[in-house]
């Protein structure tokens, strides 16, 4: 079962912190690949806190792991990840004539991915 | 931790466009690092502490170590053959280092490009069109009593702009601090800023434009319909209220961020709020602000500014600066595959770019110079480690609001600056453009040194 | 490059040596002008060539922060006039606000070189010193504006006129500027901290400050004084561009008494009538108060039609005139000390006012009894681009053009000032004072703006030509300390410039009594303000009188 969601690439503090430290790092990766689902959604999609979820569009598609956030905070349909190389995977290279893709509020599928 | 120890009153951290001038740093100096930050945010303190003299090689060719000297060869041999070679990044090293690469693609005839068309861009694209009423921080501390904070998650990308410049501090007017502002946030979803926010509009995704240009509506008397609310999930008596203490406060701000420019509209966002702020003058003072990224990006516009005209995406094919968003952007260069060679400086766009881009930037030769090894550096033809500036290396820096500071360094770095690279560099494209052009002996080392004098 | 150079049959044109025309040789070694030269310096020609020292322009907008927010507005005027490179110059963009390399290089163009930024708030000092150092060929200082300060509008408040003397004294030095700079004074507060209201009135006092402009005016013109500054307090006055101002204007040079003070853009304070309404060109009175008072001097702030950008740090000022442009509109506040507002704007022939405001500055030049005293300047970009310098010239030198212009515009802006019935023409003597010795003599610039022995040698050769704007726009060569930089019309070399400035004497311990002050209400720490040295580069100090 997928669900399409919208994906929101943003900073967090760890994303800071962990950049720091170095980008081909553990701690860098393991940050920008930890993707934030309202928990309601994620009951639909049969998913728990670190399970795999596999986010795709039109442009490319990323496995990352998934951590539940209350629905006050994060309204069903959102995904909030920090920015980094999986994210960049989804990314459109159109600008419009801005010089600036559209980096937030991607349009994504989102599903489980088997053990 | 040695006997060795070094105190640095007011160094300041680069790490995100608060440029904060009050650091204290302890560094052991046996060690060569910074055990202490004091005054630092936690990204500052990451900064501080992670920065620190790494083994990597100061110098490779395809991921081999080789002299510096051999690297700039390479690296300038590279760059004048190219047809359409690019300068990308810029915004994480000094001024001074700036000013070479706007020389070096002045030069070869390339386009030069910061991280700022994929950051506030569109606000500066935006500015071209409306201009923009603004301030200097110190202004929000000491008379903003209405502060808004529009499209950013501060608390977790620049934690002091709460704490230092604009809603705890007392100021000359303010003189309770936070009891005498009022905070509010526009966002999307809350974040770990909406507790500081006595006011907190969850706006619909993608519905900034429609909000401000409700707001402006407001604001000028027209009439607005209630299904605004429906349009954007903001009540009209929630905007109505809100109007009435933008036309009633003292000094209004309003920040903004990538909420803006990365979404759908990008320079309309921007421009909608900028014109927002505009039309408030007519009945107080108002003014906003790009919260800006890194350290330095606000440094490269400047730079780039005074020397070409124009604040990005800037091509020299002509001979002359060309500025065309879209066209010189470096998302668009690499994505459309025009550039045929890159100098990229203190950024990692193939961690970061669409997958277009990053496609190409494998194709293509890449000369990088950078402080800590990236995803970029790692497919790069030639490879440079350079030292980090205001830690290893001072520098003028501006901060987002236009100040400029000189940085204090704690440690030296083995590894050469960016500055002394991209001189050197220089120096030899335009030895051998003049080459090509003819201009070789007596009068084409006259030339050089002429350049030199800049 | 040889050192040593002769120039000769060349007509010079040296005011401040009393030489009208005369034939000579001019000698130059090492970047001076000197007695004589051996024989084998390398000579120049200058056969039926006018000879001046290079131009100087003492107010201009060319660099620092309001400067280049002005430059990134406008896109589109740079995309218009693209500055191509050279194998030894740098490639920029033009218009209204050039880009720095540009600007240099334009500045030597038309035969300038020197030229001083008109204003610059302390906070930017560096951005200004950085862009200066890309700003190439010629020497360049600036003014640092310090008229709406609120720290030294506390000690005047409070009295304490000493420890003001030894603050501005810093401010002036820490800065590397070139003297004090007032801007509508007294209007920053009302502007920040009171929903954009503006000073209308000399003597009225702020609310917070309780201090009037006037008080604050002459505070400034007393200490600049004392510091004995090479160059005296330069004012821009309140109530720019208002009907009436010229009361004003009057009122801000009588508060001088006969200590020195120098008026910018004084055509902008020359208007008659009733505030909003009735304006006409008071331009003999305020000329009639100049050629009486030897102790003022003034730049005239020409309007020149077509193009024009608007940078100030009267900032009431910009967001008004927006109200009429109706266009973009940049307003920058800078905390504790100014602030500034940005506005492109366009001068048309037909429109009544600006067609008064056209010939008043005209008046202005004709009605001067001492060119040493009323200097051209158009207030670049203000009043249009320092590029119409040379049209400029030809108004002044030349009747018949002069009325052909008259008959094109508004003519009932005509029949409110007295321009029709001027016949004055300048002579090249005039126009050398004007352009170059006077700037040089009220900067106190002992060695620029002559071509005696010991000067340095800035040198201007223009082909003589009866069309003077031709003449003016295109000299044939021009030296910078001694180095050729244009040769027969071409760019051949190329050279950094200097930046002049002061380091007046003050009572260090000022600096502790500033701290306490930036503690609470700065954003950046005390010991990160203060520009160190190494921003100067190339560099000359420039005496005050008393050393």
């Amino acid at each position: 079962m997928a669900i399409s969601m919208i994906l929101i690439p943003a900073r967090s503090s760890k994303q800071g912190t962990s950049l720091n430290k170095g980008k081909l790092k553990e701690e860098y990766m393991e940050v920008t690949s930890t993707v934030e689902m309202n928990q309601d959604d994620m009951a639909i999609l049969e998913l728990n806190d670190g399970d795999q979820v596999k986010l795709s569009n039109n442009i490319g598609s990323t496995v990352v792991r998934c951590k539940g956030r209350k629905p006050e905070d994060l309204p069903a349909g959102m995904l909030f990840i920090a920015y980094g190389p999986p994210s960049s995977q989804l990314m459109a290279s159109d600008t419009a004539g801005t010089g600036m893709p559209l980096s937030k509020h991607m349009q994504v599928l989102v599903e489980k991915v088997a053990a | 931790m040695s006997e060795n120890i070094r105190t640095v009153k007011n160094a300041t951290c680069t790490f995100c466009g608060c440029v904060c001038d009050d650091m204290e740093l302890t560094v052991d100096m046996d060690e060569k690092r910074i055990t202490k930050a004091k005054n630092a945010c936690i990204l500052g303190r990451a900064w501080f502490a992670e920065h620190v003299i790494e083994n990597h090689p100061a110098a490779m060719i395809d991921g081999k170590e080789v002299s510096i000297e051999a690297a700039i060869e390479e690296a300038a041999q590279t760059l004048v053959k190219a047809k359409f070679p690019i300068t990308y990044g810029l915004s994480d090293t000094t001024c001074e280092a700036q000013r070479q690469a706007v020389a070096i693609t002045d030069i070869i005839h390339g386009t030069i490009d910061t991280t700022t068309s994929v950051c506030h861009g569109p606000s500066g694209l935006a500015f071209q069109g409306i201009g923009e009423s603004t301030m200097t921080l110190g202004e929000v501390k000491n008379r903003a009593d209405l502060v808004i904070f529009w499209g950013g998650n501060p608390a977790e990308s620049h934690p002091r702009i709460f704490t230092r410049y604009a809603v705890t501090p007392k100021g000359m007017y303010i003189p309770n601090g936070k009891k005498d502002r009022t905070v509010v946030l526009v966002d999307v979803r809350k974040t770990p800023s909406t507790p500081v926010a006595d006011i907190f509009l969850q706006v619909k995704p993608g519905k900034d434009f429609e909000l401000l240009w409700a707001l402006r509506a407001l604001v000028k008397g027209r009439r607005i319909d209630p299904d605004i609310e429906e349009i954007t999930g903001i009540s009209l008596a929630t905007l109505t209220d809100l109007v009435d203490k933008m036309k009633n406060c003292r000094y209004g701000v309003l920040f903004f961020g990538m909420g803006l420019t990365m979404t759908r509209g990008r320079h309309f966002n921007s421009g909608a709020l900028l014109a927002l702020a505009t039309d408030l003058n007519e009945f107080t003072h108002f003014v906003a602000k790009p919260v800006r990224g890194h350290g330095n990006v606000t440094g490269a516009d400047n730079v780039v500014s005074w020397q070409t005209g124009y604040p990005f995406g800037v091509n020299f094919s002509l001979g002359y600066p060309r500025f065309n968003p879209g066209e010189f952007t470096t998302a668009d260069t690499l994505s459309r595959g025009d550039a045929d060679a890159a100098l990229i400086i203190a950024s990692d766009p193939a961690s970061n770019f669409s997958k277009a881009a990053i496609d190409h930037l494998h194709k293509i030769p890449v000369i990088t110079l950078d402080t800590k090894q990236t995803i970029t550096s790692k497919l790069s033809h030639v490879a440079f480690s350079t030292a980090t500036y205001g830690i290893n290396t001072s520098g003028t820096v501006y901060r987002m609001d236009d100040v400029p500071i000189t940085l204090r360094p704690a440690f030296d770095s083995p590894f050469p600056t960016d500055e002394e690279i991209l001189t050197k560099i220089k120096k030899r494209v335009h030895e051998l453009v003049l080459a090509k052009r003819g201009s070789s002996g007596a009068r084409g080392e006259a030339k050089v040194a002429s350049i030199q004098s800049l | 490059m040889a050192s040593m150079l002769r120039i000769v049959n060349g007509r010079i044109y040296d005011p401040a040596n009393g030489i009208d025309g005369e034939v000579r040789d001019i000698c130059i070694e090492n970047g001076k002008i000197v007695d004589t030269v051996a024989a084998e310096a390398v000579r120049i020609d200058a056969q039926s060539m006018a000879i001046m020292p290079g131009g100087i322009d003492i107010h201009c907008h060319i660099a620092g922060p309001k400067v280049n927010l002005a430059r990134k507005l406008q896109p589109e005027d740079h995309r218009r006039d693209p500055h191509p490179g050279t194998d030894y110059t740098r490639s920029g963009s033009g218009g209204t606000v050039p880009s720095t390399f540009a600007t240099g290089y334009r500045y030597a163009t038309l035969g300038y070189t020197t030229a001083m930024e008109a204003a610059v708030t302390p906070i930017g000092a560096r951005h200004t010193l950085e862009e200066l150092h890309d700003t190439p060929v010629i020497d360049k200082g600036f003014y640092v504006l310090l008229g709406n300060n609120i720290f030294l509008q506390n000690l005047l408040k409070e009295g304490r006129q000493e420890e003001f003397r030894h603050a501005v004294a810093w401010w002036i030095d820490s800065t590397k500027a070139y003297t004090a700079k007032l801007v509508n004074p007294g209007g920053d507060e009302p502007w920040k901290g009171n929903r954009n209201a503006n000073v209308t009135d000399i003597d009225e006092k702020g609310s917070t400050t309780n201090l009037s402009p006037r008080q604050v005016i002459e505070a400034f013109i007393k200490t600049v004084n004392d510091l004995g500054l090479p160059h005296p307090v330069h004012i821009h006055c309140n109530n720019l561009g208002h009907s009436g101002n010229y009361k004003t204007t009057l009122e801000t040079m009588k508060t001088a008494g006969d200590l020195r003070l120098h008026l910018a853009h004084i055509q902008f304070h020359s208007y008659g009538g009733e505030p909003g309404r009735n304006p006409d060109s008071k331009a003999t009175e305020i000329a009639d108060y100049i050629n009486s008072h030897p102790n003022i001097t003034c730049d005239v702030g020409q309007v020149m039609f077509g193009k024009a950008t608007i940078m100030t740090a009267d900032a009431p000022l910009a967001y008004l005139l927006r109200g009429f442009t109706k266009g973009k509109w940049v307003n920058a506040d800078t905390e504790c000390e100014s602030g500034c507002g940005i506005v492109p704007f366009s001068y048309q022939e037909h429109v009544f006012i600006h067609a008064l405001q056209w010939a008043i500055g005209l008046e202005l030049f004709l009605l001067s009894n001492d060119p040493w005293r009323i200097m051209l300047s158009t207030d670049h970009p203000n009043g249009g681009s320092f590029m119409s310098y040379p049209k400029l010239i030809r108004l002044l030198m030349d009747k018949t053009f002069r009325k052909e212009e008259i008959a094109k515009v508004n003519q009932k802006a005509m029949d409110k000032c007295h321009l029709r019935e001027l016949d004055r023409e300048y002579t090249l003597n005039e126009i050398a004072i004007i352009s170059r010795a006077a700037p040089a003599r009220a900067l106190g610039l002992k060695n620029k703006g002559h071509l005696g022995t010991g000067a340095d040698a800035d040198i201007t050769i223009y082909d003589d030509q009866a069309d003077r704007e031709l003449m003016f726009s295109a000299p044939r060569y021009v030296i910078k300390s001694g180095k050729m930089i244009i040769e027969n019309h071409e760019f051949i070399g190329d050279h950094t410039g200097r930046i002049l400035h002061v380091e007046p004497k003050y009572d260090l311990q000022i600096a502790e009594k500033v701290r306490p002050f930036f503690e609470d209400y700065y954003s950046i720490e005390f010991d990160n303000y203060a520009v160190d040295d190494h921003y100067l580069h190339d560099h000359e100090i420039i005496p005050t009188l008393k050393q």
